[in-house]
């Protein structure tokens, strides 16, 4: 990597990992920054009561998180032009020991100006995230 | 209640705008473990070029979930809120979103589809500035659940 700007690297490069302790304050701190107050994100029962084994984080806080690791990467040499993401399983939060969740983030294709960037999302061994793809414009 | 296929290709009004508070933008930052200083620093952001902090990527969900709001309030719908699943998200932007933005979004849906008792519902909502120029385009697909 260079501070020139232009990306150095190659597809299937490893560019960023990150692990993510989360906790039911995450969860939280995610509700009230986002407007998003789904009780299922804060209360066991009301979680219990459609189904789910207990609470779970907002698959959006998941989505947020998992692309902060190629925002260091890329600093201030480009920015993030597009992403998306399929939420596939839930991230269950333990009231005690929380949860872990683990991003990699690998070069998926080079185009022009953009670079593709792949990112494996997991948490218990799982992945969370399908077509987790972030595409990034250098200035 | 099955999801109403006439929903397809409905455009919605455009909501409220959204002005884009330097705080709100760190709470945001915060929220989702960033550590860039762009979101922070107004001269980080300054020197890297932007008018303001910036915006971390999945910050347009907040300007969208008005628009969300409206599509699952609507009363010829058929979407049951406590059977929605959130599927797929995207977002396409033309620049960062920065503090000081005075955001307008305007939501259409885009498709309907059944697959397997669920109902897909696929929607686009348009974010612009208060020069009308685009910001992003946040692209959902919300699973609704059929009977069980």
């Amino acid at each position: 990597m260079n501070s020139s700007g232009a990306i150095t690297g190659e597809v299937g490069d490893i560019v960023a990992e990150r692990t993510f302790p989360l906790s039911r304050d995450s969860l939280v701190r995610y509700a009230g920054a986002s407007g998003d107050f789904n009780p299922i994100h804060y209360r066991d029962d009301i979680a219990q009561s459609v189904g789910l084994p207990g609470v779970l984080a907002h698959g959006m806080l998941t989505m947020g998180l998992a692309v902060q690791p190629v925002v260091d990467w890329l600093g201030d040499r480009g920015w993030v032009s597009d992403y998306q993401v399929r939420f596939t399983r839930p991230v269950f939060v333990d009231a005690t020991d929380g949860a872990s969740v683990t991003v990699v983030a690998k070069i998926g294709a080079i185009e022009d100006a953009t670079t593709r960037v792949d990112l494996t999302v997991t948490f218990n061994g799982d992945t969370v995230l399908g077509k987790a793809q972030v595409r990034v414009t250098f200035a | 209640m099955p999801v109403n296929p006439e929903l397809q290709g409905r455009v919605f009004a455009p909501v409220a705008p959204y002005l884009v508070g330097r705080e709100k933008v760190r709470e945001f930052a915060r929220a989702v473990f960033s550590t860039s200083p762009l979101n922070y620093d107004p001269d980080a952001a300054s020197a890297a070029g932007y008018s303001d902090v910036v915006a971390p990527p999945t910050f347009a969900i907040v300007v969208q979930e008005a628009t969300l709001a409206q599509l699952l309030a609507e009363p010829d719908a058929g979407i049951d809120f406590t059977r929605v699943v959130h599927g797929d998200q995207r977002f396409s932007y033309t620049r960062a979103i920065v503090a000081g933005d005075e955001l307008t979004a305007t939501l259409s849906v885009t498709s309907i589809k059944s697959l397997g008792g669920h109902s897909m519902v696929t929607s686009e909502s348009t974010i612009v500035d208060a020069s009308g120029a685009h910001v992003v385009t946040a692209i959902s697909t919300l699973v609704v659940r059929g009977d069980e």
